[in-house]
């Protein structure tokens, strides 16, 4: 199974209809995917911090959002998602690119790939970690319908080994 | 005017539409003079009051037959530097039902009035320059804000309203963040 696919086959049947997003060259064929979809809003933000005020903002008008994003877009968001997200219980699948893991040959991605982990406990967001195609196309949907019932975002860390 | 008075010229002048609120005092005064469901008071993500409503007015517009449903956000000029790319996405999705209202008092007023750029930098001209072909302009000498043709005109609408910096003495808004949210979802699908 390709792994664009499986993402985008897992999106799909968690029913989201909206997605913000920053490119990853690993997203970009996802992306396509994503923007060819007419059932799905397509929205590309000029930082990962306004997707989430937009998807929030969706969710309140009826819709199930999502964020593509890389790793290094956490950064951009930790307020929105401690000052907005955590009070107000929004959900949201974060599907994110984690960039400066194994194989990584840019080293200013080693930092934030290192702290995300740690970043996503701290602000107390859970996410799962799919290795194979498989397990994304299950884990997706599974994922959205926490985030949902528990009202809160969740991650998605797609490593560059999966891709 | 001082903000609180164009917020309640304003809000009074509002009926269906849904109204996003800005952090901090802006949202105190709001929930002030008026109070409403269809209010969406920010307590905390500086500069995300104009995305929200982008978000929102978005949602609203994909359904067929509710494309009539207008979104109101009131933002600030320290809040609308924070987050300047939200201004280049909404020119670019063009929301159709969407109205930034910023109400510029050259300052952080919340937090005691620091001086922001808006005093030097026009952020109508930097609305125009991103692509917004939609502008209104009251300036802070006028004494009555007649809202009719901005909620005529379509969207996306950027409104600058200059006010006078300060704060009214009003209290915190005595609802719980799920409380805001849960009403204000509810009020959307009692609309329609
Ligand atoms: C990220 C972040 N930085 C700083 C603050 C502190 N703060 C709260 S409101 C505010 C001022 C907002 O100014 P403006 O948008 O112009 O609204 P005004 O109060 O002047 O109406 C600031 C700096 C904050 N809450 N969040
Ligand atoms: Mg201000």
């Amino acid at each position: 199974m390709d792994s664009s696919q499986a993402v985008f086959d897992g999106i799909k049947k968690a029913g989201i209809d909206f997605v913000v997003s920053m490119p990853c060259v690993n997203l970009g064929k996802l992306l396509e995917m994503i923007e060819c979809d007419p059932e799905i809003i397509h929205v590309p933000v000029t930082r990962e911090e306004e997707g989430f005020g937009i998807a929030a903002g969706a969710y309140m008008g009826g819709k199930k959002p999502a964020m593509l994003m890389q790793n290094s877009g956490l950064g951009n968001s930790v307020n929105v998602l401690a000052s907005l997200y955590s009070i107000y219980k929004f959900p949201i699948l974060m599907i994110i690119s984690h960039r400066g893991t194994k194989g990584e040959p840019i080293c200013a991605q080693i930092p934030m790939g290192e702290a995300t982990p740690g970043l996503m406990d701290t602000l107390k967001i859970a996410y799962v970690h799919p290795k194979t195609p498989e397990e994304a196309l299950k884990l997706i949907p599974e994922s959205w319908i926490l985030a949902e019932l528990g009202g809160a975002p969740l991650g998605i860390l797609l490593d560059i080994s999966f891709w | 005017m001082e903000r609180i008075k164009a917020l309640k010229q304003i809000s009074n002048q509002l009926e269906k539409e849904l109204v996003i609120c800005n952090i901090g005092f802006p949202s105190r005064e709001l929930y002030h003079v008026k109070d409403s469901p269809q209010h969406f008071y920010m307590l905390g993500s500086m500069g995300m009051a104009s995305s929200i409503g982008l978000g929102l007015a978005m949602a609203l517009e994909s359904y067929e037959g509710k494309e009539g449903r207008k979104v109101v956000v009131f933002d600030g000029d320290g809040s609308v530097l924070m987050n300047l790319g939200s201004l280049v996405t909404i020119a670019n999705q063009k929301a159709q039902n969407l109205i930034l209202v910023v109400l510029d008092n050259e300052c952080y007023g919340s937090t005691g009035s620091q001086c922001t750029y808006a005093s030097t930098t026009d952020l109508k001209k930097v609305a125009e320059s991103v692509g917004f072909q939609k502008t209104f302009f009251f300036p802070e000498s006028k004494k009555n804000i007649d809202f009719t043709t901005v909620l005529e005109t379509e969207g996306p609408v950027f409104v600058h309203v200059k006010v006078k910096a300060g704060n009214a003495d009003v209290p915190i808004i005595p609802l719980e963040p799920e409380d805001i949210k849960e009403r204000f979802m509810e009020a959307i699908n009692l609309t329609y």
